[in-house]
């Protein structure tokens, strides 16, 4: 509404400056925009992270999959700076960094969109969408200018065409597939370079689903790394350059997703599973293992 | 609830004609102005999910604290501002324990009640307490009219006091509650600051977020242990507030008066206004009609002459019905909206 009409939107056919990665050319050093290596983590008696091994490329699209309780959503923690691993390293742009909040790890470019969205119900969307981030007017007052959050909430969410018909409402009111946009807007608004998105799809229906995979693939098209975990591979074929399999708290299997079928993927997750039954928690050998990276 | 007070008021008002007195307004009025301000801080509370009970034993022992010093030698002024700290301290144990120890601050601030009862109890061996504010001053000159200190209310100074001799204590007193409206006064300002940070500062947003949602708040990376705790400093000091301004008022103490009586009416002012039990959703404004509804209501009931031992039974249930209706209203407000 706000916006200036001369401003084009951006068009997802322009040359992107991840593209060269995604297109079957072996990354080189420069292109990894985050890995990490060798991260674990404990809660107690559980093992959720074993030496965790990942790479993501930058401008790529990867995606997490893995039974309930593999360490998923732990791994996507740490990267967002909520917890702390107990041992591993996490480099972004080949710079080492070690975060010690939520904040560290926006500060680097990294951005979540938490499996529960982490909206606060009773706060209206532009109070959502600047939460913790909030414009003041008098400084160190900290007084809340909403006519200036209203107006770049309003702008903003007009630039990535999510639909809010009105800005003022209370997130309760709004539809889960309004809610996720919201969270994934707010995720995105300040030039995220890395996208954390933990099931963005989950619980909702084909239509929303529809609308985040677009949002998701528009920012994508507009340069912004994402690692998604979702459990339905349909969703992950749609959106992924790349999946990473995680089982018993490691990378067991990467592979682009050019390069296989859900048939395959499906397979490759039961053959893991009966070998894991077998051998109790005996490490992959399979030939279909993540190729080292040469950091190993 | 606006409409509900209001039919209060109305009902009162054909009833009797001493309601609207401006004698009968300011007793009222100073009689509610510690529901508003306790009211005002128990919102931070609520809209936290969780409550501080004992903001009216800090209400009955901040007092105490001014007299303590001041019979000990230090200046009234300082007094205050130490019992403020004290006051503020409270909030931070109460606070602390609730956020790090994780003792559910209904248990938390019961404890500390009994606790500062118990130090009212100790402290003055179960004797009353007076402060002469006057003391040992002789007056500079006779200010007839000091007790108004500006305010636009002739009949008010009619039945202010009658020590408007200056003295040292004289500014204390006299800014601070010796006027008849200043009680009035200092609470509505004390709702209207506590209406703004709630609403209108990054603090208040961050309150909201941290009751509404708290795993979300955190995961913003808003500081909630530390939201929480300031909270409870802040309805500890103003709840501490109120109470010195009515000792001003008064100039007496009862070791007796117990904090449970007070904190209960305007727990219920902030919840008959609107604010959520659950957290997340809170009116400040609520809470003032709230507590003027509650005001009028005991005010009427007695005027009305209605028998003592039918005063609470009475109460209660105009209380659960003023509750149910306001729900029907509401109800009925949102159908025509749509």
């Amino acid at each position: 509404m706000s916006t200036t009409p001369e401003e084009p939107a951006p068009t997802p056919a322009e040359p992107l400056p991840g593209a060269a990665a995604t297109d079957g050319h072996p990354a080189t050093p420069d292109d990894v925009i985050l890995r990490v290596e060798q991260i674990f983590k404990r809660f107690g008696a559980v093992e959720a992270l074993r030496g965790v091994d990942m790479h993501l490329n930058r401008g790529e699209v990867l995606g997490l999959v893995g039974d309930n309780g593999a360490g998923k959503s732990t791994l996507v923690k740490i990267l967002c700076g909520f917890q702390r691993p107990d041992a591993g390293r996490i480099f972004v742009e080949a710079r080492e960094v070690n975060f010690h909040s939520v904040k560290d790890a926006r500060a680097a470019g990294i951005e979540t969109v938490y499996q529960d969205l982490a909206l606060v119900p009773q706060l209206t969307v532009y109070e959502n969408l600047f939460l913790n981030r909030e414009i003041t007017g008098l400084g160190r007052v900290g007084v809340l200018s909403r006519r200036r959050m209203r107006s770049l909430a309003r702008r903003y969410l007009d630039d990535i065409k999510v639909h809010v018909p009105d800005l003022n409402a209370e997130v309760e009111m709004l539809s889960g597939g309004q809610r996720q946009a919201i969270a994934v807007a707010r995720a995105t608004r300040l030039n995220a370079k890395i996208l954390l998105l933990d099931e963005p799809l989950a619980a909702m229906g084909a239509k929303e689903s529809a609308l985040i995979m677009d949002l998701v693939k528009d920012l994508s098209a507009k340069g912004v790394s994402m690692i998604v975990i979702d459990h339905n591979y349909a969703h992950l074929f749609a959106l992924c350059d790349r999946l990473n399999i995680i089982q018993q708290g490691k990378v067991t299997v990467d592979i682009r997703v050019a390069e296989t079928s859900i048939e395959e993927l499906t397979e490759l997750m039961v053959t893991a599973f009966r070998r894991q039954l077998l051998a109790g928690h005996a490490q992959l050998d399979a030939d279909r293992l993540a190729p080292s990276p040469p950091h190993l | 609830m606006i409409a509900i007070t209001i039919l209060t008021i109305l009902y009162f008002a054909l009833r009797t004609s001493a309601l609207f007195t401006v004698d009968n307004t300011i007793v009222t009025l100073q009689y509610v102005a510690p529901f508003i301000v306790i009211g005002a801080g128990e919102v931070l509370m609520l809209v936290l999910a969780e409550i501080d009970l004992s903001a009216g034993q800090v209400y009955l022992t901040a007092p105490w604290f001014v007299y303590w010093f001041w019979s000990a030698g230090v200046p009234v002024g300082l007094a205050i501002i130490f019992a403020l700290l004290l006051s503020a301290v409270i909030g931070l144990l109460n606070g602390l324990i609730t956020v790090w120890l994780r003792v559910p601050s209904l248990i938390v601030t019961l404890a500390m009640t009994f606790l500062l009862y118990g130090v009212v109890l100790v402290g003055s061996n179960y004797t009353q307490a007076q402060m002469t504010w006057t003391k040992g001053t002789p007056p500079a000159s006779p200010v007839q009219t000091a007790p108004c200190h500006g305010y636009p209310l002739p009949a008010a100074c009619l039945h202010a006091p009658s020590w408007a001799h200056p003295s040292p204590y004289w500014y204390y007193s006299n800014i601070l509650g010796i006027g008849s409206w200043a009680t009035i006064l200092w609470a509505m300002l004390v709702l209207a600051l506590i209406w703004f940070l709630l609403k209108h500062t990054r603090f208040g947003v961050h309150t909201t977020a941290t009751g509404g949602n708290i795993l979300a708040a955190a995961e913003a990376g808003i500081p909630v242990a530390r939201v929480k705790i300031w909270c409870f400093m802040v309805i500890s000091t103003v709840s501490g507030f109120i109470g010195i301004l009515d000792l001003i008022r008064l100039g007496s103490m009862d070791p007796g008066d117990y904090g449970l009586n007070i904190v209960l009416p305007p727990i219920v002012a902030a919840v008959i206004g609107g604010t959520a039990l659950t957290g997340g959703r809170a009116t400040v404004l609520g809470t003032l009609i709230g507590a003027l509804f509650l005001g009028v209501l005991e005010d009427g009931l007695n005027l009305t002459g209605v028998s003592a031992n039918w005063f609470f039974l009475l109460e209660g249930i105009i209380i659960i019905v003023a509750m149910v209706l306001n729900g029907q209203l509401t109800r009925l407000a949102m159908r025509f909206r749509r």
